[in-house]
């Protein structure tokens, strides 16, 4: 087997933990602008890892994601396939960005997984038709910072090895 | 892999054919949800062992009174139930069903914030089904959606998705209650100008489609608006369970719905409920 692939311990902790996050009840006001947790922890391993962590990762992920929100299934496992694909194809210059500047790539890259989510709730059942539904993209690039770090010294404590 | 998905999706939706599938990855969700659930639930724990003794003991108190009142309504119900049998024979019309509930908790977990959906700790192995009527002490909640191995989803009355055959308690005008994706709001469908519909009229389920049993309550008539124009009344309706609040509901069993729930009952089931712990 290829030393670079499997998922490293800590990845699989983060990624369980957002999607903890995920289902955590929220007040109503508050709750539709609940960032997009998976798919930020799966950007920043991707940009660590692109050998270890990628679409496929994406896929199963997602699959996992559309069963605990009781979506239909591949919903989420598109989308995050098609958002990890781009983080694949830039990956190198979102690692020298700013954390800012990657929090505006960030941005954009939820948007894209909202609008593609939007696209398939509406061809499959009931599309949101709240201005709401657009939230996330701005909290999530507001909590990218906080993610970058944690995971950040998370990988240079424990993944200092990997590539 | 865009394929894969799109296949899957379509096979989900279209063909319902990834139970299999969508149960094995719910149970292995199961202890995700759990986990969550689990701290949230302590949380509250400790805050109840906080509460002091005298609320208990006022809280007790009142429940008592409570009771024996539920009690007392409960000798005439058996009386009244045995007279009701009785004329039924004869009259030659069929046997009420027996319906049979069972108590299942609500986890403290959110799913997506624009549909309307809880998930349940009860699943197949306690006999859970799809379409399973879901109520609680107030009225209707909503409907078993998915049964897992030990967890299942329900939709609430109040999704976009969902509509409950209702009747007006006072007419007898049949309608449907749509849900609107507001917890706190249904909307009537085609109820013409001239019926007599009122504000805080009661909607009770009318048992046509088989689903829900006949004669629950669902919810009030809140508003009737007529624009003039339009060809039918907007009229809302709030459901009467909390359904954002609770944290616990009953699952419903009637005796002869798990043969064919699709099957429309010709003669509404009447109610005694039993509750089993």
């Amino acid at each position: 087997m290829n030393p670079a692939v499997g998922m490293p311990v800590p990845v699989a902790i983060s990624l369980l933990m957002a999607y903890g996050l995920t289902i955590t009840p929220l007040p109503e006001l508050v709750a539709p602008a609940r960032p997009e947790w998976v798919l930020l922890v799966l950007i920043y391993w991707s940009m660590a890892f692109p050998r270890r962590v990628g679409i496929l990762t994406a896929f199963v992920a997602g699959l996992f994601l559309d069963i605990l929100q009781q979506q239909v299934l591949g919903q989420n496992a598109l989308t995050l396939a098609v958002a990890l694909f781009i983080v694949l194809q830039i990956y190198p210059r979102l690692r020298v960005f700013p954390v800012w500047q990657q929090a505006v790539a960030i941005a954009l890259l939820v948007a894209l997984v909202r609008f593609l989510q939007l696209w398939i709730q509406g061809a499959t059942g009931f599309p949101p038709d709240n201005l709401l539904y657009w939230s996330p993209i701005l909290t999530s690039a507001l909590v990218w910072p906080l993610i970058y770090h944690l995971l950040r010294d998370a990988r240079r404590r424990w993944l200092l090895h990997l590539t | 892999m865009v394929l894969i998905a799109l296949a899957l999706m379509a096979l989900d939706h279209r063909l319902n054919q990834l139970q299999t599938l969508r149960s094995l990855l719910a149970t292995v969700a199961y202890p995700v949800q759990l986990g969550v659930d689990l701290p949230i639930r302590a949380g509250r724990r400790v805050l109840d062992s906080f509460s002091r003794h005298e609320q208990l003991v006022m809280e007790n108190r009142l429940l008592r009174s409570d009771n024996m009142q539920l009690r007392a309504r409960q000798l005439r119900f058996d009386a009244l139930q045995m007279e009701n049998d009785r004329l039924r024979a004869l009259l030659h019309t069929s046997a009420q069903a027996t319906e049979r509930v069972q108590i299942a908790k609500l986890l403290a977990v959110d799913l997506d914030p624009f549909r309307q959906q809880v998930v349940l700790n009860k699943g197949r192995l306690d006999g859970v089904y799809p379409g399973q009527p879901l109520i609680n002490a107030d009225g209707v909640i909503g409907q078993i959606l998915n049964a897992h191995w030990a967890n299942s989803t329900a939709l609430l009355i109040s999704d976009p998705g969902h509509a409950l055959p209702v009747i007006v308690a006072r007419t007898g005008l049949r309608s449907l209650a749509v849900g609107t994706g507001n917890p706190r709001r249904l909307n009537l469908r085609h109820v013409p100008p001239q019926e007599d519909i009122e504000v805080g009229d009661l909607l009770l389920t009318s048992g046509l489609g088989g689903r829900f049993p006949a004669d629950y309550p669902v919810a009030r008539i809140v508003s009737v608006e007529h624009q003039p124009g339009q060809p039918f009344l907007l009229i809302a309706a709030e459901p009467l369970a909390a359904l954002d609040r609770s944290r616990e509901a009953l699952l419903l069993w009637t005796e002869d719905a798990e043969e064919d729930p699709e099957e429309p009952v010709s003669e509404p089931p009447n109610t005694s409920p039993e509750v089993r712990e």
